[in-house]
């Protein structure tokens, strides 16, 4: 039997979390969000749509909550997988799905979600240029051919959770993914998603200005 | 005007080298201490010879005495702030450990709770 565990880091997403929750458990019945410090009532919302809520008790990154949200999935001995998942709603239940069906039926390590395969997701010129950049720093430094190296869609087996461990707690965690994963030597796919750039999610989004801070976590590991 | 610069400079060290040398601690403080030490001591000496700074930067190929302190105190930041990045990152990396432990604990918690009420 096969059994996903959603991951969903959660950071001050009171407003919306709680149809997130609903809307991935009417298809993906086990969900863990990661509150990470949240200040508003995130947590209670969660929990109130039936996920299973872990809560850091200090605000300490999407990277940390991440892994948190892998070694909770780790105690529960029926676990195959987990999808991670962003908090805000941006990505595709359609695509989770999709993912977690070709981990399963092609025996893979990994699938990674990617904006680039085909032309659903829309994004600015700038942003498009350095999520580009950024995959081929990835392809260069891991020798991992992704076209996108910054999706929060990702579905992992159990093998690879068991041997994984993120210690960048903050911006650089994706680029740390790839390199954890290039280091395991798992077998991969990307997976083509469409993210939604709702005006809520733009809003909360990361700018672009934190390009220079994954770079310097990244320099000075 | 000098001898009281002297005398309040000495003061100061004085005060500094007892709060710095003070403090418990590893074994590898104790060349941090041994360095302090040296420290205090040029600094004591170099307010009533100051000269000899500049004797020194002579040897070094260096014009005046204050360039050489100004060269050293910058070489002193740099390895104050990597030292600094580096405590950090540790602490940040115990501190997550601790907070994720407990995290993981509650959550547990929570579930046996709720299982032993249905």
């Amino acid at each position: 039997m096969s059994k996903s565990w959603v991951v969903i880091p959660l950071y001050n997403e009171g407003q919306v979390i709680a149809d997130v929750v609903t809307h991935v458990k009417s298809v993906f019945p086990h969900v863990v969000c990661v509150d990470d410090g949240s200040s508003d009532n995130s947590a209670v919302m969660a929990r109130s749509a039936g996920a299973v809520v872990v809560q850091h008790p200090i605000n300490l990154g999407q990277g940390a909550a991440l892994q948190t949200g892998f070694d909770f999935a780790l105690t529960d001995p029926a676990m195959t997988d987990v999808v991670t998942f962003d908090a805000d709603g941006q990505h595709s239940l359609d695509d989770a799905q999709g993912m977690v069906k070709l981990l399963r039926s092609q025996k893979l390590d990994v699938v990674i979600g990617s904006r680039f395969l085909d032309s659903r997701t829309q994004l600015s010129p700038m942003k498009r240029a350095v999520l580009k950049v950024a995959a081929l720093y990835t392809r260069f430094s891991t020798g991992m051919s992704l076209t996108d190296a910054h999706n929060g869609l990702r579905v992992i087996n159990r093998k690879t959770l068991q041997r994984f461990r993120l210690t960048q707690n903050r911006m650089a965690h994706a680029s740390e993914i790839v390199d954890i994963f290039s280091e395991l030597k798992v077998t991969w796919a990307e997976y083509p998603t469409h993210i939604v750039y709702s005006a809520y999610s733009k809003a909360k989004g990361q700018s672009l200005l934190n390009s220079v801070n994954i770079l310097v976590e990244i320099l000075f590991k | 005007m000098t001898i009281v610069f002297q005398i309040c400079a000495v003061i100061v060290i004085a005060v500094a080298s007892v709060f710095l040398l003070r403090g418990g601690g590893a074994r590898h403080q104790a060349l941090r201490r041994v360095l302090m030490l040296l420290f205090i001591l040029a600094a004591a000496s170099s307010v009533f010879f100051p000269q000899a700074w500049t004797w020194v930067a002579n040897l070094l190929g260096i014009g005046r005495g204050a360039d050489l302190l100004l060269y050293l105190l910058v070489l002193i930041f740099i390895g104050f702030v990597a030292s600094t990045y580096r405590r950090f990152r540790q602490l940040e990396t115990s501190l997550t450990t601790v907070a994720r432990e407990l995290a993981l604990l509650k959550a547990q918690q929570k579930e046996d709770e709720s299982t032993g009420n249905s």
